[in-house]
Order: C-alpha cells, then sequence, then structure tokens
C-alpha cells in the first residue's frame, strides 16, 4: 500500500487516488506544426524510469484535487508532493 | 508427499539426467541475447535450429528463467481479434503443440481449453464478434451460453442474482497451460545440446557501440563483444534500451498472481473474466492458479498493491462460491512491459544491430515459441518475419496500431 500525501488533505490510502501517469507533459502549443514523428513521441512515449519519477495523481475520492509527486518507481517511496504548476523540485538519491 | 487419493495430481515428469553447463562468458559472440525468460531462450533456440547460428550467449542478470517466465499464470491460447495478433498467437500455438516432442522435454502442455466470460451485452457483442473473427483466421472458437458454461465447468454459479451474471463465454478447446518452468529448462536444455552459452549472474549494464552500430555490451562480468544484440528483458526492456539511447513507449506494471493449497480435482478448464476481472484454473499438482489485474501505477517492485488482490478474490467468490473456503498458500508479482495497443514489439531499433522483442505485457508466455521463432528470423536476416513485421516501432508514428485491449484478458 502507499500512503499518499494530498496536499488538500493529508496522507491517505492509494485506493482513494488515479494515477495520471507522467507530469510536465506539455500539449503542444500547435499541433499541426509537428511531424507525425513527434505527434507519436507525445501520444505514445512516457519515460519509464526505474527510479525517481514525476506523475501526477487525482484525489478521485476525496477533494479531487490533481497534483505531482515524485516517486521512486523500485521502492515506492514519495520523495516530494506539489501542485500542478510549481516546478519540479531538484531532488537527489533515489534507486539509480 | 503421496498424492491425495483420486486428485488430478499428475506427478510433474521426471527431468533429463543433464540440462545445461554453467560456462563463462567468451570474449565475444555472432549473437547476444539479453534475458533468459523464456522468450530470450527460445529466441536462442530457434536462431540454431531454424538459421544455424550457434555461436550465441544468452546473458541473464540473476537465474535463468526466474523473471516473468517463472511468476506467470501459464495460459496459453489464441484467439485473438485482430489478423495480425491471431497470426502469430495461433502459430505458437501450433508450435506449442509440438514441442514437448521436439524438445524432448515433458512440460505438461494440457489443452484443457479457454473461457472469456461475457458479463455484459457489450461483453456479448464483443465476444461473439471475436469467436467469427477467430473463425475466419482457422481458429477454432465458440461462443457458449451459459448452461454451457456450467456443462465445462460445473463449479462455475450462473445465478442472475448476482452484481455481473454469467451471460456466457467464448471458448477455445485448443487452449490450456503448461508447466512453465519446465518450458523454460527444455527450451535451455536444447539450446544448451547447440552450443550455446547460457551465462546467469551476467548484468547488462551499457552498450558498446561504434557510430550508430551496437559492437557489444558492457556486463558486470565484462565487456562482452557482438555481431548482433537482441533485447528479451520483458518489465525491464526501457530501463535496458535506454542505456542504448533508444526510447521505448512501453511502461513497467506490477503484476501479480497467486495460488491456494492443493484441492481434489474441481476445476477442469480455465476460466478469465476481463470485466470483473479474474483468471483461475487448476494446477496439475491441485493448487488453484489465479492472476488479476496490473497496478495502476508504474512500478518495478516486484509484489503488487494489496487491494488488486481483494477485489480478484471477490471476484473468484462470486464465481466460484466454493472457492469461499480455500486457503491461499502464496502471492508473488511481476514485473510487465505494457504498451498503448496491449500489442508486443519486436523489431530492429535505430541502433543498428540492435534489436528489441518487448511489450508482451500480461499475456507473453503463450507466444514463447512463436516470439522466439520471429525474433530468431528478424536478428538471423536483419528484417522482420511477416508474423513480426505488423508489430513494429513505427507504428506508433504511422498509427497502424493493433488494439488488442479486448482480447489481451487482462486489464492494463
Ligand atoms: C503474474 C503474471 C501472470 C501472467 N500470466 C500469463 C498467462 O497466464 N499467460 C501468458 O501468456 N502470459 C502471462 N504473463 C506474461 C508473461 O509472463 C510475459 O509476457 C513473458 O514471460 C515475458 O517474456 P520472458 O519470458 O522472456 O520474460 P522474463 O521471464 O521476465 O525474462 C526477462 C529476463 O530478462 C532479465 N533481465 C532484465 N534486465 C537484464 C539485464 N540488464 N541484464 C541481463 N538480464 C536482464 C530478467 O532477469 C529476466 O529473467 C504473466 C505475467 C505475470 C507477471
Ligand atoms: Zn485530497
Amino acid at each position: 500500500m502507499i500512503l499518499i500525501p494530498c496536499p488538500e488533505c493529508g496522507p491517505r490510502d492509494e485506493v482513494e487516488f488515479h494515477y495520471g501517469g507522467q507530469a510536465h507533459v506539455a500539449h503542444p502549443e500547435d499541433p499541426y506544426a509537428l511531424t507525425d514523428e513527434e505527434w507519436g513521441r507525445f501520444l505514445f512515449y512516457r519515460e519509464n524510469p526505474k527510479g525517481l519519477f514525476a506523475e501526477r495523481w487525482v484525489h478521485a475520492s476525496g477533494c479531487r484535487t490533481w497534483f505531482n509527486v515524485v516517486r521512486d518507481t523500485a521502492t515506492y517511496r514519495i520523495a516530494a508532493v506539489y501542485r500542478l504548476g510549481d516546478p519540479r523540485p531538484v531532488l537527489t538519491g533515489g534507486t539509480p | 508427499m503421496a498424492p491425495l487419493a483420486g486428485a488430478p495430481t499428475q506427478a510433474l515428469p521426471e527431468h533429463p539426467e543433464f540440462l545445461w553447463r554453467n560456462p563463462e562468458p567468451k570474449k565475444s559472440y555472432d549473437v547476444v541475447i539479453v534475458g533468459a525468460g523464456g522468450h530470450g531462450l527460445a529466441t536462442a533456440y530457434y536462431l540454431a535450429k531454424n538459421h544455424g547460428i550457434t555461436n550465441v550467449a544468452v546473458l541473464e542478470r540473476g537465474w535463468l528463467a526466474g523473471g516473468n517466465m517463472a511468476r506467470n499464470t501459464a495460459i496459453i491460447r489464441s484467439n485473438y481479434l485482430w489478423d495480425e495478433s491471431a497470426a502469430i498467437y495461433e502459430h505458437s500455438l501450433k508450435l506449442w503443440e509440438g514441442l514437448p516432442d521436439e524438445l524432448e522435454y515433458d512440460f505438461l502442455f494440457s489443452q484443457r481449453g479457454v473461457m472469456n466470460l461475457a458479463h455484459t451485452l457489450g461483453d456479448v457483442r464483443e465476444s461473439v464478434r471475436r469467436v467469427s473473427a477467430n473463425r475466419l483466421n482457422g481458429i477454432d472458437a465458440e461462443w457458449l451460453d451459459p448452461k454451457q458454461v456450467k456443462e465445462l465447468c460445473p463449479i462455475i454459479n450462473i445465478g442472475d442474482d448476482i452484481r455481473y451474471p454469467v451471460m456466457g463465454a467464448t471458448y477455445q478447446p485448443r487452449a490450456g497451460i503448461a508447466k512453465h518452468d519446465h518450458v523454460a529448462w527444455a527450451f535451455a536444455r536444447k539450446a544448451d545440446e547447440y552450443g550455446i552459452d547460457l551465462i546467469q549472474n551476467c548484468e547488462v549494464t551499457g552498450f558498446v557501440k561504434e557510430g550508430d552500430r551496437v559492437v557489444g555490451v558492457e556486463t558486470n562480468r565484462g565487456t562482452i563483444n557482438a555481431g548482433r544484440v537482441g533485447l528479451c528483458a520483458a518489465g525491464h526492456s526501457s530501463v535496458l534500451a535506454t542505456l542504448a539511447g533508444v526510447e521505448l513507449p512501453v511502461q513497467s506494471h506490477p503484476l501479480q498472481a497467486l495460488v491456494s493449497e492443493l484441492h481434489l480435482p474441481v476445476h477442469p478448464t480455465v476460466v478469465m473474466s476481463n470485466h470483473v476481472h479474474v483468471y483461475v484454473s487448476q494446477a496439475h499438482k491441485g493448487e488453484l492458479v489465479m492472476g488479476a489485474g496490473v497496478d495502476g501505477y508504474t512500478g518495478y517492485g516486484q509484489r503488487g498493491g494489496f487491494h488488486v488482490i481483494e477485489k480478484q478474490m471477490a471476484a473468484a467468490v462470486e464465481l466460484f462460491p466454493i472457492f469461499a473456503r480455500a486457503h491461499l498458500l502464496r502471492t508473488w508479482g511481476g514485473i510487465v512491459d505494457v504498451t498503448m495497443d496491449a500489442s508486443p514489439i519486436m523489431d530492429r531499433t535505430p541502433v543498428d544491430d540492435l534489436f528489441v522483442n518487448c511489450g508482451w505485457g500480461t499475456g507473453g508466455f503463450k507466444a514463447t515459441p512463436g516470439s522466439g521463432w520471429a525474433f530468431a528470423h528478424t536478428i538471423a536476416t536483419g528484417a522482420p518475419h511477416p508474423l513480426n513485421a505488423p508489430f513494429s516501432l513505427d507504428r506508433f508514428t504511422t498509427g497502424a496500431l493493433i488494439d488488442e485491449h479486448g482480447a489481451a484478458g487482462v486489464a492494463h
């Protein structure tokens, strides 16, 4: 079980949340300017690191707030929680 | 332990006297395969058997076939929806049918049939369509009504007073299960007989490149030169590919399974339900073997969330009320790499002489021989076989996706 600290509600069991995948993936400003390859990358390619990963979660059965989390995908330790729009905190450590 | 009276207990077959050597890695090979799971071992075997390439090493960071190969629920079937998938999974099933003889190793391949249950009107329509699609592809498939489901598997609850009653099922009689560890050992033994080096405790930590070409791998046991390199690293395929400068459109997730204590024969076939999400068979020794869906988030911990098991057990007990008093013996997890269209990737990569076989996600065990067959062809000839040509990397650019979410059988 992962205990996820919602920025509004505090720590809650993972079953209250939904996962939103990699954080900081911006929709292309001008989709028409993209090549097929670039569009394919935007749609289908996400980082998949074994270690620290910035990802989005929503507190689906709570306050319904979306927020960002930096989590170690090998140990599941949560290293940081921050609001959408805030920059990813600079962290060191985590599973290499 | 003596088998229970009347139990199905097919005693496990004796192993051959000799399985494989444990050689030191040589300086150089024509082909290096990374990952000694079923796919890596089958690839090595078919490189030798179909293409006469035997100067091959299979490098495994842990012990041989200790990854997903040892952790899966061993279901084998070919009832996929699209022509491309039907072709490769059916090729694989045909290979399974001859493999125990060919590999001279009994791995208890048991064609006891697989049912995929339908619980909603949408499920019913999708299932009936799949039966027709399978038949058009020459694959055995039937649509069963709830009574026929009950005849084939008498312990199943077809009452209509449960949340998702059984509305019917697709049935593939030639589908079944096999003893997965034995499958790996059978491929390993034959690959060894051809002179292929199976090297355990050898982790690939990097790649040696000359320009855009791969010429070897770095390992914890030194540098090994290679004419060609094939990646068969399942859950870790993208971690590995990144080291070679190649990005893959896969995400790694934990997938878990569990077994009960031994029981008398109660469950004669394999039952899968995508909608309420559980799949069950009874192992040769008598354990009930069950699997669930993947954890919703990316993860490399070889365990899964408890709530996933909880949901799976709720579904199992509703479908099979007699399971309510069975004791859980063991749970475990594997790491599976999933793609957006729930289909694998088997292709060259942008790095010359580097080939990738990944993205089999939750369903690659059944493909083991077919995958090895096609991947060996791709590595030997430098070009995909017609069986794996559609499972290319560039389908994520061209949009020619092979959307098998419905037939994949496990939610992800
Ligand atoms: C719980 C569970 C249930 C499943 N049920 C089914 C089922 O019923 N039917 C079905 O068809 N499929 C099923 N699957 C999926 C199936 O197990 C996989 O798709 C398939 O095993 C993947 O291919 P593989 O056997 O080569 O992978 P693996 O056995 O995982 O082999 C990959 C190997 O690569 C090694 N490796 C990784 N990184 C490195 C490195 N850097 N250097 C050296 N070696 C490395 C790993 O240690 C591992 O041994 C299930 C999977 C799980 C986890
Ligand atoms: Zn909240």
